[in-house]
């Protein structure tokens, strides 16, 4: 965010802590009432094995999920093990790029260098073939007509400034298919 | 090529986590930040009579509320300090300095600062210093450059 802006306000008698008496100073110097304390940790990240094959994926524009040996359900983006049967994936299985919105939100207040113009939707996305969602933005809509069930497709960056990460996909816009129902969505967001 | 153990497959890359927190000061820090713009320092007066600096909203012993801000020296001792000698990526100032609690003249209490000297020992515990004032004031501690050793009076 580049400027404050006022998000809410206490009602009157809330706020009890009464007001100091102050040694007269420079009547000219305005008084101090908010600060800027940005706190940042600086990594060296490794995102593992399992990840670096879908980022890898990424770079080609594929969706690359990894197939659970007993369930068969593809998780994506893979840790290498099936979270519910505690075995490793062994099989990579493209996923999407046609998906499906399972629960979205519409974001009023946006942060981060990249984050697109407030309001804007921030869904939970489910490639066809993926058994859980991912993260996107819905953009190219109204967030008003933005619903569960509707289908989407991934908008990619130019083919030059593909790499291995994740912001390959800027986003994601709706595509002329008809909604999934809700009831088909269950346990995959 | 899922269960390949091969480290060379790993990609690595850096990340920053940031937080761009902002915050109200409510009016007993919004005080003593709006005082180093004036280049003076505020402390608040405690229920035992105590001057403590930085200021506090809430009494330390009682809980209760207090409100009696008094201007403290810009002069102060150090009562303990330790040497950086490699400053950390993002800290105020780059060169080999002290850290160190500064009580200042007319409080009872210390607040932390740097204190620049040109090796460790110059520094000590009881050592007099001085505020040496950032040319551009906005409202932050960092309006505090750091602290300089003071020649004794």
């Amino acid at each position: 965010m580049s400027e404050d802006r006022t998000i809410s306000a206490l009602p009157d008698g809330l706020w009890t802590q009464p007001q100091p008496s102050v040694p007269s100073g420079d009547d000219t110097v305005s008084e101090v009432q908010r600060i800027r304390t940005p706190a940042s940790f600086v990594y060296d990240f490794t995102p593992g094995r399992a990840p670096s094959r879908f980022l890898r994926g990424l770079a080609e524009k594929k969706i690359l999920g990894e197939k659970c040996p007993v369930s068969g359900d593809v998780y994506v983006p893979s840790r290498g093990m099936s979270p519910v049967e505690g075995l490793p994936t062994t099989e990579a299985v493209e996923v999407g790029p046609k998906a499906t919105i399972t629960s979205f939100c519409v974001v009023h207040i946006g942060f981060g260098e990249n984050a697109p113009p407030t309001p804007f939707v921030s869904a939970l996305i489910l490639p066809d073939g993926a058994a859980v969602s991912l993260y996107g933005t819905i953009l190219g809509i109204p967030h008003g007509d933005v619903r569960i069930g509707m289908r989407v497709e991934p908008i990619w960056l130019p083919d030059d400034q593909l790499s291995t990460s994740f912001e390959n996909i800027t986003h994601w816009e709706p595509i002329d298919e008809p909604d999934v129902p809700a009831e088909q969505l269950k346990g995959h967001m | 090529m899922a269960g390949s153990t091969d480290s060379q497959d790993l990609l690595r890359a850096p990340l920053t986590i940031e937080f761009g927190f902002s915050r109200t000061t409510g009016p007993v820090i919004g005080a003593f930040l709006t005082g180093l713009i004036e280049q003076r320092v505020l402390g608040i007066r405690d229920s035992a009579g105590r001057i403590v600096c930085p200021p506090v909203e809430y009494d330390s012993l009682t809980g209760e509320p207090i409100t009696e801000m008094v201007e403290v020296g810009t002069e102060g001792v150090i009562t303990s300090w330790s040497w950086v000698n490699t400053p950390r990526e993002g800290q105020p100032v780059q060169e080999p300095h002290a850290l160190a609690l500064i009580r200042l003249d007319g409080a009872d209490t210390a607040m932390m600062h740097l204190v620049a000297a040109d090796s460790d020992d110059a520094v000590a515990t009881g050592a007099r210093v001085r505020i040496r004032w950032a040319a551009e004031r906005t409202g932050q501690i960092t309006d505090i450059e750091c602290f300089e050793l003071a020649e004794e009076s």
